[in-house]
């Protein structure tokens, strides 16, 4: 069966996906992107969604599910990339997904999650005072 | 419909064509509806010479009454140049259809002159009638749809003027709203915002809303769409230049921007960019 790669670069976990996302790939997805975190003892994980064209309401709330996952398991999620149309389409489909932590592109993102993964052991005051 | 006896009309107007396009230009000039301001004798001239012999030989073609089959393609065109030739030049839906209309009454006229037998002229007149009656209405349709065209190109013109996404600082996009925000508008924006947000690769953006009259709950809803949609792309917004007045009827309405920057102006909100982006604005060390 078709996989989405999960390449380990250091700390952290990048997934880019490159294919059309369908349930049971995005399922397959949430489940081993979660084993990898635990094997490796990531402390990030970089989800590059630039060629996703198409989104639906279940990979919405997956994306969104795979964060809180992975930061049970001590590991940050951020999104990078979100097409313009696939940002409107999750709006108007009423997942803000207020929680889900984003950047523009895979350089920001890492910076974002350098930051993020310094600040979790330095302390929680760090993150505060970035805003 | 008469259809045997297209033909004997005219054959009886291209006779004396030359006639006919006389009576018809002094009906034509004579008629209110002639605008020497707007078109001269001699184009006049050319235009009704153009259309007689093109309705002409629709008919030597075989055409029958029914203006939409293939002989009738070059007469319906050259009545389509005519009327959005015209819709662009100012004249009046009525001032365009009597350029056809006006044909009638020397058609009449010389229909009358040639053929004696009452029962023979009915029916030439009738079938004559019909076709020129048609092509009457078309002009009228086709002025129409030019029309039309030109209102939604100037629509379409002002969606995207009025959504202007500027560049302040490396980073730092600007959306300045001016105007009533409607579904459409606010779609547009969007779209507009999120595209400018990837192309400039700027992780901040400022919406500036003093230049919108009004903001109720759906204005309101539109705007924190776009936020949302922004945050989903990785960058954030802050929606600056909401007037006292604009405060106290969001309050009154229970409207909320929760979770969205908001500043009462453009220079606040540059400000917090700057402070967002880790930038520090200074004066310079004066000299003296």
């Amino acid at each position: 069966m078709e996989r989405i790669p999960i390449l380990k670069m250091g700390d952290f976990l990048l997934v880019s996906i490159q294919v059309d996302m369908d349930d049971r790939l995005a399922m397959s997805l949430q489940d081993h992107l979660t084993d990898r975190v635990v094997k490796h003892h990531a402390r990030g994980v970089l989800l590059d969604i630039s060629t996703l064209e198409m989104v639906d309401s279940f990979i919405g709330r997956l994306l969104g599910s795979i964060a809180t996952m992975t930061r049970v398991l001590g590991a940050e999620t951020v999104v990078v990339g979100m097409r313009p149309a696939v940002a409107i389409t999750l709006v108007e489909l009423g997942l803000s997904l207020g929680k889900l932590r984003t950047a523009l592109n895979v350089e920001i993102g890492m910076e974002l999650l350098g930051s993020l993964t310094n600040a979790s052991t330095e302390g929680a005051g760090r993150e505060r005072q970035a805003d | 419909m008469t259809t045997p006896s297209i033909n004997t009309w005219a054959k009886v107007l291209a006779k004396d064509s030359d006639a006919l396009v006389k009576d018809w230009q002094r009906e034509q000039k004579a008629a209110i509806s002639a605008r020497p301001d707007l078109m001269t004798d001699s184009e006049l001239r050319s235009e009704s010479v153009e259309f007689l012999e093109l309705l002409l030989a629709a008919v030597d073609d075989g055409a029958s009454a029914d203006i939409s089959a293939e002989p009738w393609a070059p007469s319906r065109e050259f009545l389509g140049d005519i009327s959005r030739s015209r819709a662009t030049q100012g004249f009046s839906p009525t001032e365009t259809a009597a350029f056809v209309f006006s044909l009638k009454q020397p058609a009449f006229a010389l229909l009358q002159a040639e053929l004696k037998n009452e029962a023979a002229l009915l029916g030439e007149v009738w079938s004559f009638n019909v076709i020129i009656d048609k092509l009457g209405l078309y002009t009228t349709e086709v002025f129409q749809l030019s029309r039309e065209d030109i209102i939604r190109r100037q629509q379409a013109e002002m969606l995207e003027l009025s959504t202007p996404v500027v560049q302040l600082w490396e980073g730092i996009l600007a959306l300045p709203l001016v105007g009533t925000l409607d579904s459409e508008r606010a779609q547009v924006i969007m779209e507009n915002l999120l595209q400018g947000i990837v192309d400039k690769g700027s992780g901040v953006a400022i919406i500036d809303i003093t230049g919108v009259p009004t903001v109720d709950t759906q204005v309101a809803q539109h705007l924190i769409k776009t936020v949302s949609a922004a945050r989903l792309m990785g960058a954030q917004c802050i929606i600056s230049g909401i007037r006292p007045q604009i405060a106290r009827t969001m309050a009154q309405l229970g409207v909320s921007f929760e979770g969205v920057v908001t500043t009462a102006s453009l220079a606040d909100a540059l400000a917090h960019a700057f402070r967002l982006r880790n930038l520090h604005v200074s004066q310079p060390q004066s000299r003296s």
